[in-house]
């Protein structure tokens, strides 16, 4: 029943399985640096997935973003992360404002809810990947979950270049590359880089410091 | 030169050059002519418009016809009364000590890249463009309200990277989603993303795709906008940031980020059946409005309670475009317009009192009109006609937005006027001690620049009392567009 | 249906199940050894402590209860039953019938529940805390041991275990992303039903931190002999089952002699490469809190369950 699909299509849907997985790991995740390597095979795995992508379509863009994503996803930004946090000496373990198991329970539901609204989408679709649209929505839902419910300022870009990689699942692999994805990777990677740039203002970048701005 | 180029090089530049120059003494001066020198281009280029219709600029990716040209106009405008009023202002925050020259510099030339960002955005016909325009928009933004280094500020500028780059995150998911339905009619090529393509096969757009493609474009955009409840970061940035970036932020940032959503709306209305797109952005409007009006009445920092003030105000507008048809986006269109100026004049106001007072906690500032008459009676004529009191421009919107909806929706009438009430009554009640009242604050080192305040309040009072044919026929016509 | 060679496969296996299991447990022990840098035990070692309990008296605690006699045997056989099950050489099985992966996982549950009331038997506290322990373990397991094999009896569109093995191995080549949950899930149930260390430390007798081995602590002689066999039949076969359902290449699809031939030092290579790197699994995790089991196991589960999911969204109507 599957062998109507290229084997290419199949890898893509690995890919985005495999990164959906990481999402869901990361979410269980409770140390630090587990979480930033995570996020970096993350990245490796997207960077695979819109490599076959550029193979199969012979777009060159999609060369330049797959390469881009290898440099700064896989590579610069875990680094960079890594050494934030040996140098702010970040207690290894991930604070959670609701505890792991129910925030799982929850990123199940989301991932239904995802699966759910994209299903009847995806099914009009011509591309042949279409399924991982759905994935990638869960993907962008699972890391707005892990931004909520954790606690330190890390935790939450970690969360956020991990909306990144959703998005970009979907932008590259769901419409087999978008026109303008290069660009608007570019944008993104600048602004998930951005965080750095007031980040050592902060003594730990922890928000729960930061309850001085408040509605009472 | 193209007025249109012109228009987007002067700041682009102007903001690079002040990188270098920005802490020269005469680069506030460069600042305020770097902003007239748009400011006439954008007239040119409405002239242009109003004249010859719309236009392409840059092969198809650019794209101005009168519904933005009406936004460039504005934006144009209150960013040259802003620089205007920032020169004084910031030589005062300088003479304090709260700000040094580097810091100042970083200020002019993001001002003006902010500004470049926000031109672009208006301007651009490819939605990626619009929305990459609209990041560096929140990128710029971020590092006006962090200006400071203080640790509050400091909190303001995270939490608004934050929630806005969350927000820029669904937006593009919503722009990805959009892309999705429109390929299947337009192709893989480039111009699937083209704003003048879609518009053409808007009705063959599959609905369901475009339903959760707008979904995500209204929560996206609208967190930049301050819709309730993505509308946390708004009153921190507001309060935390420089004056003037306050008063750019809700004069002009909230109403490109509501003209985003405009855009897509068009596209929306086209694709799904029963008027979907205009009853979600009702309830977030009717829930906006409810929770800044409640909100206003426990505010006790001024910036924060205007800035609340504006969130109340966006969630009037986004109504109003909302319930559609000419009369309310003509309403809608010139509420906008209204709120812009009121607001920002409003900022200006409010920003040489926390000056002159040196706080900004609403209960020990007291007795305006003797420090100075002029910011005095320019705060309070500000606050009435941002309440809506006859016979300011504000008023005329209002009372359209509410008869229509009258008309057509009475079930939320009770609503608006529930909301509208609070806000008057927290809002007034509030400003009236600070205003009246006695005082022993002392002078300021620099005068500051009144000029911008009257000059905004006197064009609201003056389309209060008569809009020029022009004017309307414009106006008629923007709100057209948007069906 | 039932041919000649297909029993005599079917007896073999069982057969190879018997020989290999202590193996098998005994290549995990030395590699675990050579991972941690201290000089391993002979690879036989589980031999000789089988050799050396079968011989000794049996010491019956005072109020033992046939039960407690009984146990063993009932333990032993489920899981000799479940090895002959699931398909490691062939899947031309004849047992295969009497039970599919639901029975299966009934099987597992049987021989649970016998060595947890056989724990709480004698009435000692080690006794009950482990068989209360292994009660949570097995009620969290079980659920996502069914997920995992519901989401591939979607594809199967069966739930015979032979019939998902002989679906997945002998069809195109087909990548299904919904294994990759599946297979993660599958690992994290294995370690946590065999006591492998994130959960449990199949070679320790702390107390505070031991379930299995708490459980058998009463146990002698014989008993003992036949409770450690099936544990090591328990490994090998769900080593077997991840193997036949993850990398099920080179079972023999039939009653094809050669192939069954064939199919055995595959098998072989197959396990030991299994076998150290569940060694590895063990090396570089820490056991964690047995309050932390649960979340351990309802990550399993979860990821069974997103395995199914991924399985409706990416693999249907294509």
């Amino acid at each position: 029943m599957n062998a109507a699909i290229p084997f290419s299509a199949q890898l893509i849907n690995l890919f985005a399985a495999v990164i959906l997985l990481l999402a869901f790991a990361m979410l269980a995740q409770r140390r630090m640096l587990a979480l930033i390597n995570l996020f970096a095979l993350q990245g490796f795995t997207l960077c695979l997935s819109t490599l076959v992508v550029a193979v199969t379509t012979g777009q060159s863009h999609l060369y330049y973003s797959a390469g881009l994503t290898l440099l700064l996803k896989a590579m610069v930004l875990p680094w960079i992360l890594h050494r934030l946090v040996r140098k702010l000496n970040v207690k290894s373990e991930v604070e959670a404002l609701i505890n792991i198991p129910t925030t799982m329970l929850v990123g199940l539901l989301l991932v239904m809810i995802a699966f759910n609204v994209a299903l009847p989408i995806s099914q009009l679709s011509q591309t042949i990947t279409r399924g991982t649209l759905g994935i990638a929505m869960a993907v962008v839902m699972l890391a707005f979950l892990m931004m909520i419910t954790r606690q330190k300022a890390i935790t939450q870009v970690v969360g956020f270049l991990s909306m990144e990689n959703g998005l970009f699942l979907a932008a590259t692999s769901a419409t087999y590359g978008m026109p303008i994805v290069v660009e608007l990777g570019i944008a993104v990677i600048i602004l998930g880089v951005f965080f750095f740039q007031i980040r050592d203002q902060f003594d730990s970048l922890d928000i729960r410091h930061m309850e001085r701005l408040k509605d009472n | 030169m193209d007025f249109f180029i012109l228009m987007l090089v002067i700041p682009l530049v102007s903001g690079a050059l002040l990188t270098v120059v920005g802490e020269r003494d005469w680069a506030p001066n460069l600042n305020i002519i770097a902003s007239l020198g748009t400011f006439l281009a954008a007239v040119g280029l409405t002239a242009e418009i109003v004249a010859n219709g719309p236009r392409f600029a840059f092969g198809e990716q650019f794209f101005i016809d009168s519904l933005n040209v009406f936004f460039v106009a504005l934006t144009a405008f209150v960013g040259l009364t802003t620089s205007i009023f920032s020169g004084p202002y910031m030589r005062n925050e300088q003479e304090h000590g709260r700000l040094t020259r580097p810091r100042l510099r970083l200020y002019k030339s993001m001002y003006q890249l902010f500004m470049f960002t926000m031109l672009a955005a208006l301007t651009t016909n490819n939605l990626g463009i619009l929305w990459v325009a609209m990041e560096a928009a929140t990128l710029t933004t971020v590092l006006l309200v962090s200006l400071y280094r203080t640790p509050a500020r400091l909190e303001a500028a995270w939490k608004y990277f934050i929630l806005c780059g969350v927000g820029i995150a669904q937006a593009l998911f919503g722009t990805i989603l959009l892309y999705f339905a429109a390929e299947r009619v337009l192709g893989e090529s480039g111009n699937a993303l083209l704003w003048t393509h879609l518009i053409d096969v808007k009705a063959q757009l599959e609905p369901n795709i475009m339903a959760l493609s707008f979904i995500f474009l209204l929560v996206g955009y609208g967190t930049k906008v301050g819709l309730a409840p993505l509308h946390n970061w708004l009153p921190d940035a507001h309060a935390e940031g420089p004056t003037p970036v306050s008063a750019v932020l809700s004069g002009l940032l909230l109403n490109v980020a509501l003209y985003a959503i405009l855009r897509c709306k068009v596209l929306a209305d086209g694709a799904i059946p029963g008027d979907f797109a205009g009853k979600l952005m009702i309830g977030f409007g009717l829930f906006t409005l409810l929770v800044a009006a409640f909100f206003l009445s426990r505010q006790k920092d001024v910036k924060r309670m205007f800035a609340y003030s504006s969130i109340e105000h966006m969630g009037l507008i986004t109504f109003a475009f909302g319930m559609g048809g000419p009369v309310a986006n003509f309403a809608g269109l010139l509420h906008m317009t209204m709120h812009s100026l009121t607001k920002s004049a409003i900022f200006f106001a409010v920003g040489h009192a926390t000056q002159k007072t040196g706080t900004q906690l609403m209960e020990n500032i007291r007795g305006l009109i003797r420090i100075n008459p002029l910011i005095g009676w320019g705060l309070m004529l500000g606050t009435l006609a941002i309440l809506g009191m006859p016979p300011f421009g504000v008023f005329a919107s209002e009372f359209m937005i509410l008869t229509h909806a009258m008309k057509h929706y009475p079930w939320a009438t009770p609503i608006l006027l529930l909301g509208l009430g609070v806000a008057f009554a927290a809002i007034f009640g509030k400003v009236q001690p600070m205003v009246f009242g006695e005082t022993e604050a002392k002078h300021l080192p620099h005068a500051p620049a009144i000029t911008p305040v009257f000059l905004h309040l006197g064009i609201v009072l003056m389309l209060g009392l008569y809009i020029p044919p022009y004017l309307t026929r414009w106006f008629h016509e923007a709100a057209r567009m948007l069906g | 249906m039932i041919s000649i060679s297909g029993l005599l496969g079917q007896a073999f296996a069982i057969l190879l199940a018997l020989v290999l299991a202590p193996l098998l447990s005994g290549w995990v022990g030395q590699c675990r050894a050579w991972l941690q840098s201290r000089s391993a035990p002979p690879l036989l070692l589980p031999y000789y402590m089988l050799h050396k309990l079968f011989r000794k008296d049996v010491v019956l605690a005072h109020g033992a209860s046939s039960l407690f006699r009984a146990a063993p045997f009932v333990v032993f056989g489920c899981m000799v039953l479940a090895c002959a099950i699931i398909p490691s050489l062939s899947t031309d099985l004849p047992l295969a019938p009497a039970a599919d992966a639901l029975a299966l996982v009934g099987v597992f549950g049987l021989a649970r529940i016998f060595i947890s009331l056989a724990a709480m038997d004698v009435g000692t506290s080690f006794g009950s805390l482990g068989g209360r322990r292994e009660m949570l373990i097995g009620f969290l397991a079980e659920p996502a041991l069914l997920m995992v094999i519901f989401t591939l009896a979607m594809t199967a569109q069966s739930t015979s275990v032979a019939t998902i093995v002989e679906t997945l191995a002998h069809r195109d080549f087909v990548i299904y992303p919904s294994l990759a949950f599946a297979g993660v899930a599958f690992t994290f149930v294995s370690l946590a039903e065999n006591a492998r260390v994130p959960v449990d430390n199949p070679a320790t007798h702390l107390e505070l931190t031991m379930i299995h081995e708490a459980m058998i602590l009463e146990y002698s002689g014989r008993h003992l002999a036949l409770i450690e066999w099936a544990a090591s039949l328990k490994l090998y076969a769900y080593s077997c089952l991840g193997l036949a359902l993850f990398f099920p290449w080179g079972i023999a699809p039939g009653d094809d002699f050669l192939a069954l031939l064939a199919a055995i030092p595959l098998l072989v290579l197959k396990l030991a490469i299994g076998g150290a790197i569940l060694a590895g699994i063990e090396t570089v995790n820490a056991k964690v809190r047995i309050f932390r089991a649960p979340e351990f196991l309802g990550t399993a589960f979860m990821l069974a369950v997103l395995g199914l999911l991924v399985r409706l969204l990416l693999e249907s109507k294509v």
